[in-house]
């Protein structure tokens, strides 16, 4: 097991220079000059932009910008924006709400997705299994962008039951733009354990099961769901790789600082060099919780084994 | 790769579907922030993300340039017509000739952290500001002041035009002679920076300290906001009414009004247009509209062979019913422009551009008598995802139907791409642009748009228009020895600018502002800030 995790975590490295120098030539192929984008409406004199120019190393080729910005890396130096400010206090900042984000629409992904997927599972076709199909059909096919803003009306603005936006409120403050977050996933979650419960009742182990008169709870937690938790701990797993991405809709709506509002300000901005940072990281998210469902797989399923 | 702005327009789609939604929507239940009875208390306002670090040489955009004004009062401020007045740190600017000023300013200013307000801290500022070295956004605003050029060449590292006198005085050279200079001078980028910015201005961006009437109580973050606090060694007569106020960073304008809505945000200075109907009702007395200096133009590439007869400019301005537009698209947000200087500041007159009336009947006649080719659609070109998209299309659909001349949308460059395809004389037919003043004076209008020194990409003279007469009649206007001279002179000017249409005036904008019952007397100033010192926290 060791020696899979070590070799695991080596080939990610190529992946990721591989990741950045292909995300630094997008940024590079980016047209319009991102100084002048910066200035805005008024124009800036030729020196300045032939400063600023310099000062980014904006002239360069291709990979002599690539060269510095790993030369910085190597250093620990994720380099700086525009604005001066260091690439890395940029991370820092924003992280920790896409992280508490995170952890709040997982939470709401994996209790309510699966407590939802059992119950329709071990009854299919009854009232709450039809009732998980309506409902969870009616979630997936609202774009989230509609359900941010419906939330935000009813729960926040209307009933008064969450803050707006923002982070004042502590934790709190993430419950709502969470839900809305995991909402997709959730409704995934539901579905994909519904179908794994269902198909696997009817496996000869369970039948084995229930012939041996184990009670019906111990039937369905112990030898059930462990076995129907693989596709579902996949699906879980890479979408806490891509929720710490970020998630630019729900952190623009609810107002929160996160990561994937940074992203998109700036991919906008033509901000190379924190758009490299933060991408990177997202692959390194993504490798490593991809990493861990693997682990997972064999402490659910025993027969799967990495050596 | 191409990435277009497609994701900011849906949010701002489905903003607006959902804030109509809300119209209905109470937000009586007031922000408990701060104390109450007279004077004291605490609010909060809305900015977006500042672009730049809270320097005030360094910026030169809205969001920014909110928490400038709480932070720094400079050397004169402005009353509601624009006229000077001397209510900041300038006891006196004075000349004989127009071009050698002498600046006096008033004893007893301090700076936040207690060193004085002295000529020094002025000349120190607008040194640093000016030089392309320490790349300013503002920089360009002192490009009248002697000795502008070699700093931008490198032969020199200071203005030659600024010298210190006394601790109280200091005289400025211009390079040409300038009679609205005591005007210009009251803009950001001529606020002083205390010794401890030059020690390290980058630290200095988000701990910024000023002389104005508020002072930052915590650093600024990014994404977040800036908490101030009242300066109580203030100077000057406008201190602060509020015991503190906090900006709060929202990334989008709707969210910010829905917070309003609420009550948890006190001021949102700009409303998104969407849901400005509904907010008049919703805000009553606590909804504020006020005209600003922005006009937006049709320009035309004067370059282009097809464009470069006057009455071919003339018939599409005369072929624009600019009120339709701003009913249907703008819900009169905009209004109607009908001068080439906008109505807030002196030297407006109504009706000064003859040509902006909507004719289509004489717009026909100019366009027969130019002998312009109508089989070949038009080209209209904006900068994408910046919601220009309706109202072009509209003025598109006039010129169909009024001139019978087809028009093809060219609307995918983002700004980036857009103006330098201007400054390379890249449009093939009329484009957008939009300009908002440097300083509240009628010549602000002129010299940046229309003259031959502004061609891009110094100045923003993008229909690279050039008349000996108009750049003539600016220049007199600038050495003129009163106001009234001059204001008479730019107005000339405008006049033959108004018969040769480089650029057609389409809309002045008004912005919408709400605020919450937790604060009054909110006032909007010229440069579309609130005034933060006059809010009242009841």
């Amino acid at each position: 097991m060791g020696r899979y995790i070590a070799r695991r975590l080596l080939i990610a490295i190529p992946t990721l220079v591989g990741a950045s120098i292909l995300i630094f030539a997008m940024v590079y192929a980016l047209p319009g000059d991102p100084i002048r984008a910066l200035a805005g409406d008024r124009p800036i004199s030729p020196a300045v932009v032939q400063v600023l120019t310099d000062r980014f190393h904006l002239d360069d080729p291709l990979f002599v910008q690539y060269w510095e910005y790993l030369k910085g890396l190597l250093s620990g130096d994720l380099g700086t924006d525009f604005r001066g400010r260091p690439v890395l206090d940029t991370i820092e900042r924003t992280l920790p709400v896409t992280i508490r984000l995170t952890i709040v629409a997982v939470i709401f992904e994996a209790v309510i997705g699966l407590i939802a997927g059992v119950l329709a599972g071990i009854r299919r076709n009854g009232y709450f299994d039809n009732l998980v199909l309506v409902s969870t059909t009616v979630i997936v096919s609202i774009p989230i962008l509609v359900l941010a803003f419906l939330a935000q009306l009813l729960f926040g603005l209307k009933l008064g039951w969450f803050p707006i936006a923002g982070t004042r409120d502590g934790w709190y403050s993430y419950v709502l733009p969470g839900l809305v977050l995991a909402s997709g996933s959730l409704a995934y979650v539901a579905r994909l354990t519904r179908t794994s419960i269902a198909e696997n009742m009817r496996a000869d182990y369970v039948r084995t099961a229930k012939a041996k008169g184990l009670p019906p709870s111990r039937v369905i937690l112990r030898h059930t769901l462990r076995n129907s938790l693989i596709p579902v701990v996949t699906f879980i797993g890479a979408d806490i790789g891509a929720l710490l991405g970020g998630a630019i809709v729900t952190e623009t709506v609810f107002n929160l600082p996160g990561i994937g509002r940074e992203l998109f300000d700036s991919i906008k901005a033509q901000e190379g060099a924190v758009v490299v940072g933060i991408v990177t990281l997202m692959v390194f998210f993504f490798i490593f919780f991809n990493l861990i469902v693997d682990v997972l797989y064999a402490v659910l399923d025993p027969r799967i084994r990495y050596d | 790769m191409k990435l277009n702005k497609r994701p900011l327009a849906l949010i701002a789609m489905a903003a607006a579907t959902a804030l109509t939604l809300s119209a209905c929507g109470g937000g009586d239940d007031d922000s408990g922030s701060g104390g109450g009875g007279d004077g004291g208390g605490t609010f909060t306002a809305y900015i977006g993300e500042p672009k730049s670090p809270l320097v005030p040489g360094n910026t030169t955009e809205s969001e920014g340039a909110k928490v400038i004004s709480a932070l720094w009062t400079g050397l004169v401020g402005y009353d509601e017509d624009g006229a000077v007045t001397y209510d900041g740190v300038a006891e006196s600017i004075e000349s004989d000739d127009n071009q050698n000023w002498t600046i006096t300013l008033k004893d007893g200013w301090t700076f936040h952290d207690g060193t004085p307000v002295d000529a020094q801290s002025f000349v120190d500022a607008w040194n640093y500001t000016a030089n392309p070295q320490n790349a300013q956004d503002g920089g360009s605003y002192l490009s009248r002041i002697a000795g502008f050029a070699d700093l931008e060449s490198g032969a020199a590292t200071e203005l030659s035009g600024l010298a210190v006198v006394d601790d109280l005085t200091f005289t400025v050279q211009l390079e040409t002679p300038f009679a609205l200079f005591p005007a210009v001078v009251g803009y950001d980028a001529f606020n002083p920076l205390p010794d401890v910015f030059f020690d390290d201005p980058e630290a200095f961006g988000t701990n910024p300290i000023g002389n104005g009437p508020f002072q930052a109580d915590s650093e600024y973050v990014p994404g977040q906001g800036i908490t101030l606090t009242r300066y109580d060694d203030y100077a000057g007569d406008d201190a602060a009414q509020a015991d503190g106020m906090e900006f709060v960073v929202y990334a989008d304008q709707a969210t910010a009004y829905t917070d309003a809505e609420d009550g948890n945000v006190d001021i949102v200075d700009v409303i998104p247009p969407d849901v400005i109907e509904s907010a008049q009702s919703e805000f009553g007395d606590n909804f504020i509209n006020t005209e600003v200096s922005q006009i937006t133009y049709l320009g035309f590439p004067t370059y282009d062979a097809r464009f470069a007869d006057p009455r071919v400019r003339q018939a599409i301005s005369m072929a624009i019913d600019r009120d339709a537009i701003s009913t249907a698209i703008f819900s009169g947000t905009r209004t109607a422009a009908d001068s080439f200087i906008s109505p807030v500041v002196d030297g407006y007159r109504e009706g000064s551009c003859t040509y902006c009336e909507f004719d289509p009947d004489q717009a026909n006649d100019l366009l027969d008598e130019a002998g312009f080719d109508r089989s070949q659609p038009i080209d209209l070109w904006f900068n994408a995802g910046a919601g220009h998209d309706a109202w072009i299309e509209a003025v598109g659909n006039q010129l169909r139907q009024n001139l019978g001349v087809d028009f093809q949308l060219r609307g995918d460059l983002d700004f980036a791409q857009y103006l330098p395809l201007g400054e390379e004389k890249g449009f093939t037919g009329p484009f957008r642009y939009g300009w908002s003043f440097d300083y509240p004076a009628a010549e602000s209008y002129l010299t940046p748009l229309f003259t031959p020194q502004s061609f891009p990409p110094v100045g923003s003279n993008y229909p690279f228009y050039e008349n000996p007469e108009v750049t003539d009649l600016i220049q007199q206007g600038d050495q003129a020895g009163t106001e009234e001279e001059a204001i008479e002179l730019y107005q000339q000017a405008e006049d033959l600018v108004a018969e040769d249409m480089p650029m057609a005036p389409l809309f002045f904008t008004q912005i919408q502002t709400v605020h919450t019952d937790h604060v009054s007397n909110v006032r909007i100033d010229l440069f579309q800030r609130p005034v933060w010192s006059e809010v009242t926290v009841n």
